[in-house]
């Protein structure tokens, strides 16, 4: 009787964590051979630690449930902002919408400068910020020895991927437009979305370096290759899916970007498709903004503004979720 | 032939070191441009008035150079959009760690992600012509593009820094702690709030930091959605001017090299100041207080 009794109260005490994940409850049936073997043993400290233990077990699945919640919040922000985008952009996509200069200053025609504009800038950025990028994620993973020179190096990419994107227009301005003399342009537009972008890739080719097996190199170098053979021959080509997902992210970073070409390459409008890397463009992200806010005729443009912005998040999402996919495949395929 | 190899070896391994300390080179290339252009505003008025004045009429004759309510702009929207980003990246984060299923999980994690991945100006856009009427009619407001809505928008924009860097910081608690506290009887709950978060506290910290860092330097949101009004604001739903803002929508009509351009500089500096710190503080807690085992608890 005495063991019974010790054993139903660690047993009750025992918090059940097991009913969360969906296994049977194995003190379910514990608690039922006790009842009927000592029911009238029932004291006061049992029914205390069976009231604790409902609370405890009330406050857990109260709180998940409001965990829950939150993650749901994003989803719904999410689906949100994309539903509201389609619904009122869908009917603007026109064959004519994407293929049209704009018209009668800006409220009528398309967006083709725009949708070219953007996508040679980014991709302009990610020329310049690829190449810098990895060869900085290659010195970092590959090349470093832990020590001060290794925190400043890391210390100064945390800080430049924290600089507000406004701040790296004001930069653009004074730099590449000013003192390099490019001008309002494509080229000046292109290099500040590439400081921009940097980290991001160095972020993203990092993972994919470390993502390399060590045996990878341990064998390349044991059969003699040198440090730099094993990291061009061996370790770069393995990391190469990993990196060019990075540069596709980076891409997206660089086409949704508006402060950092307010100054540096963008125009209010400009009929032109852009003839060199000097000239002035036109950018999906800015069109929206003068469009929304100061266009000739705000409200009449309104379908003209969720079509811009439904094209732009169609490229910007649209790069992610390949990155994203691609990404979960390579992880599947290194596990 | 070795001996040439091994020349070449190491001719690469300084090239890259160079190349890796671009990063670098472009922080203090910001730091002098936006020095070089910002200081002579200091030669016509003084950094204390500059960043103390109560008022900010750049283009009225004298003109006004005060930032001190875009400043307070910037730091009330940060902070009421951490107040709404915080618990729910930090719940997300937990949720995704430690509740969720994998199955689950590798559907969130990529909302998430996409979340990140809107553009900014689609965001703003967002708040401009949805949600502020929404709000406008729903409060009886004058105005719906206000404090409280570029706030809401800001926190949309850092739960995803929150989040993901938080949910690194949980998922890197050692698995020996929790399943010590589940031995002991705590619940899977109760060793969440009195293990795991005290365990990840260092990691969370620098993610909010982070996050509230990305909220005072965003642009295009509180550009469009924070109502542009530079005063100093009474209420939740008054109209606002954070500094980015300001820079954003003043820098075209400035003339070049005059005051008012000097001015924006300026302000982009106090801007660049903030983030720096913010970044320096994050990046100083997650070193001090690295949890490198279950030994350093």
């Amino acid at each position: 009787m005495m063991d019974g009794d010790k054993m139903e109260i660690t047993k009750n005490g025992f918090p059940d964590d097991r009913s969360e994940t969906g296994e049977k409850d194995p003190n379910q049936t514990g608690i039922k051979v006790m009842k009927t073997e000592c029911a009238d043993s029932e004291t006061e400290i049992q029914k205390a630690v069976k009231k604790l233990q409902s609370r405890r077990r009330f406050t857990q699945k109260f709180l998940f449930g409001l965990f829950r919640c939150a993650a749901l919040v994003n989803g719904l922000a999410l689906l949100i902002i994309v539903f509201f985008m389609l619904k009122n952009g869908i009917s603007a996509i026109t064959w004519e919408f994407l293929t049209d200069v704009p018209r009668e200053s800006m409220t009528k025609g398309g967006i083709l400068p725009c949708i070219v504009g953007t996508v040679l800038m980014s991709l302009g950025g990610i020329l310049v910020a690829m190449p810098i990028g990895v060869a900085s994620a290659v010195h970092l993973n590959e090349y470093a020895r832990p020590g001060k020179m290794l925190r400043i190096i890391r210390l100064g990419i945390n800080n430049l991927a924290g600089v507000p994107s406004v701040v790296f227009g004001l930069f653009g301005l004074a730099f590449f437009v000013t003192f390099l003399k490019m001008g309002v342009s494509l080229a000046a537009g292109a290099l500040t979305l590439g400081a921009l972008t940097l980290p991001v890739i160095i972020g993203s080719t990092e993972e994919a370096l470390k993502s390399v097996p060590n045996t990878y190199r341990e064998a390349s170098l044991g059969l003699g290759a040198s440090k730099w053979q094993t990291i061009y021959r061996v370790v770069l080509p393995a990391a190469m899916p990993g990196i060019l997902t990075g540069g596709i992210l980076g891409l997206s970073r660089a086409a949704g970007e508006t402060a950092p070409i307010m100054f540096t390459a963008a125009v209010f409008f400009t009929p032109d498709l852009p003839s060199s890397v000097f000239s002035e463009i036109m950018a999906l992200p800015y069109h929206i903004y003068v469009l929304a806010t100061a266009g000739t005729n705000i409200e009449a443009t309104r379908p003209l503004q969720y079509g811009t912005s439904l094209v732009l998040i169609s490229l910007v999402l649209g790069m992610n979720l390949v990155a994203i996919i691609w990404r979960s495949r390579l992880r599947r395929k290194l596990k | 032939m070795a001996n040439k190899q091994h020349t070449k070896a190491k001719t690469m391994q300084s090239l890259f070191f160079c190349i890796a300390t671009a990063s670098v080179g472009i922080l203090f290339m910001i730091m002098i441009f936006l020095f070089m252009e910002g200081i002579p505003l200091f030669k016509i008025v003084s950094p204390n008035d500059f960043l103390l004045g109560k008022y900010w009429y750049p283009t009225s004759d004298p003109p006004d150079f005060g930032i001190f309510p875009l400043i307070l702009a910037s730091l009330y929207v940060t902070l009421l959009s951490s107040v709404i980003a915080i618990p729910l990246g930090v719940m997300t984060a937990i949720y995704l760690a430690e509740l969720a299923s994998p199955r689950v999980a590798e559907i969130v994690k990529p909302v998430v992600e996409l979340l990140a991945a809107l553009p900014s100006v689609v965001i703003g856009f967002f708040g401009m012509v949805i949600v502020a009427p929404f709000l406008q009619k729903t409060f009886g407001l004058a105005t719906g593009l206000n404090l409280f809505n570029a706030a809401l928008m800001l926190a949309f924009m850092s739960i995803p820094t929150i989040c993901s860097l938080s949910e690194d910081a949980v998922y890197s608690v050692p698995t020996g702690l929790k399943e010590g506290s589940l031995a002991l009887g705590a619940t899977h709950w109760e060793t969440i709030i009195r293990v795991i978060l005290p365990a990840s506290v260092s990691g969370i910290s620098t993610a909010v930091i982070l996050g509230m860092s990305r909220a005072i330097g965003e642009t295009m949101v509180v550009l469009m959605v924070a109502g542009g009004a530079a005063m100093i604001p009474g209420s939740l739903f008054d109209p606002v001017r954070p500094l980015p803002a300001s820079i954003a929508a003043e820098m075209a009509e400035a003339p070049f090299r005059g005051d008012h351009y000097y001015a924006l500089f300026a302000t982009g500096i106090v801007l660049f100041l903030f983030t720096l710190l913010f970044n320096i503080v994050a990046d100083f807690i997650s070193h001090k207080y690295r949890q490198v085992g279950e030994a350093s608890l």
